[in-house]
């Protein structure tokens, strides 16, 4: 884990009436890192949930120089409260394709880089198929439902749903 | 009013000069010790939950509009009874001068005073131009959260009728000026919420019929401050037709810019009877057999099923 949120305490009581546990079959589909990530998540109390998607928001990387100076390349979420950009590329492994994810987000916007935060290190560097596994929903595991706004919630979806549909389509080429 | 108003031309002009301080007047005040004794508490309210984390006023403290005012099962405020914990919690008092601020010039800090006027909260300013010109003006910020002495507050039932009106109001005030505060293409019926928004839950666009479209952050200057008296007198005196002595509603999608408006028709140019409509575009624009016009007209005062 990351030095950046090393300090959150995992082992916190864990109580509330809207903690969702995961179900089996929804693990299945998550791909390690993000597993890892929502069982974090779900292991703290509200508070300390939020304060772990702060810690998220700090975390993003910086875009790289190359898409620093070209905006064009990256894409809006207009579905975010904020202004979200957000772009993937593919890297060549000796397994296959790579996907690389790429954000950029404000630091007056926390929440929303919180998010992204979260889908750069849960699914960075994965494969096609591992991405598009991920259930469409995935954003409401997290716990933050409640002391999150629905039209929140809903820039999150969003932007998960266009990180797969920007995935699927780059996939659709290479065959 | 427990603290001292601030003094200056720009505020003078003001109906209620008292309802405003400066950042030059809060940096003093809290130079001075000003949070020492829970005489004044300084609130800060976003739009988003987590910006007060990222840093904010030495000795703030932080209000959530929608999980701490707003109940969290009925689409209502919360009651006498949380309203009196919340306020507690954060050190604030009945008799305490509350200064609000926040980002988006406000306009979130502004729902809240709206809710504390609910509750008869009798002292509670804005800090004109809010979160942004704070930092802007590189004054001090912290991300140290204060742990305050709890307050002593009353529970007081809330006292909507002044200054909230329901949608059976809105249908009752036809004839008298509404102004709607959201942007023109929401007024128009181009689209059910703010451009770059996501699309929420309005199954009719348009607007309330009569309404004068004055979008909220035209009262608010680059910097955040609201406009001068001069100018907001010619926004809403003017271009929207108000005459001294009107009965107003504000509106918006759910109650939170139009709280922006509310502030300044009420408190700077002095209305007496401002109400805002929280219920707003989310509840009109769903209501079965509401009047709605769309297109840039205001249309005429509608002949009501019923009447």
């Amino acid at each position: 884990m990351p030095s950046w949120r090393g300090h959150i305490d995992a082992t916190g009581s864990q109580t509330g009436p809207d903690l969702r546990k995961l179900e089996v079959m929804s693990t299945n589909t998550l791909p390690a890192a993000l597993a890892e990530i929502v069982d974090d998540f779900q292991a703290l109390t509200e508070p300390d949930r939020l304060q772990l998607l702060l810690d998220f928001s700090r975390g993003l990387p910086a875009l790289p120089e190359r898409l620093l100076d070209h905006p064009e390349l990256l894409e809006q979420v207009v579905e975010c409260q904020s202004p979200l950009f957000l772009t993937i590329e593919q890297e060549k492994t000796p397994d296959g394709v790579a996907y690389r994810l790429y954000f950029k987000a404000p630091p007056e916007a926390p929440t929303t880089r919180g998010f992204a935060g979260v889908l750069h290190e849960g699914l960075d560097g994965l494969t096609a198929a591992e991405i598009l596994a991920v259930p469409d929903d995935m954003p409401e595991l997290l716990g933050l439902t409640r002391a999150i706004t629905p039209l929140r919630m809903r820039g999150m979806t969003a932007m998960l749903g266009r990180i797969k549909r920007k995935v699927a389509a780059a996939d659709r080429l290479l065959s | 009013m427990s603290y001292p108003v601030e003094q200056n031309e720009k505020f003078a002009a003001y109906a209620h000069p008292e309802r405003l301080v400066s950042t030059e007047w809060l940096a003093a005040a809290l130079e001075g010790g000003a949070l020492g004794d829970g005489k004044l508490v300084v609130v800060e309210s976003d739009e988003d939950v987590l910006l007060y984390e990222t840093g904010h006023i030495p000795g703030a403290v932080k209000i959530d509009w929608h999980t701490d005012l707003n109940d969290e099962v009925t689409r209502d405020y919360v009651d006498g009874e949380a309203f009196a914990a919340l306020a507690a919690a954060k050190g604030i008092s009945r008799d305490t001068t509350v200064v609000i601020y926040g980002d988006k010039s406000n306009w979130w800090a502004a729902y809240a005073l709206w809710v504390f006027t609910l509750f008869g909260h009798e002292d509670v300013r804005l800090l004109d131009g809010g979160r942004d010109k704070w930092i802007a003006e590189g004054r001090e910020v912290t991300t140290d959260v204060p742990q305050p002495a709890a307050g002593e507050y009353p529970v007081i039932e809330r006292n909507d009728a002044p200054i909230r009106a329901f949608k059976d109001d809105v249908l009752a005030h036809f004839g008298k000026p509404l102004i709607d505060v959201r942007s023109p293409e929401e007024y128009t019926g181009q689209r059910t919420h703010m451009p770059a928004y996501p699309e929420e839950g309005a199954l009719r666009g348009g607007h309330i019929p009569t309404a004068a479209s004055i979008p909220w952050a035209r009262a608010a200057a680059e910097d955040g401050t609201y406009r001068n008296r001069t100018e907001l007198e010619d926004l809403y005196l003017g271009e929207a037709g108000l005459t001294e002595g009107d009965d107003v509603v504000a509106y918006c999608r759910i109650g939170e810019r139009s709280s922006h408006t509310w502030f300044a028709l009420k408190y700077l140019l002095g209305f007496e009877t401002v109400r805002n409509y929280d219920g707003s575009w989310t509840e009109w624009g769903n209501a079965v057999r509401v009047p709605i016009v769309k297109g840039a007209e205001r249309g005429s005062v509608p002949a009501l099923a019923g009447k």
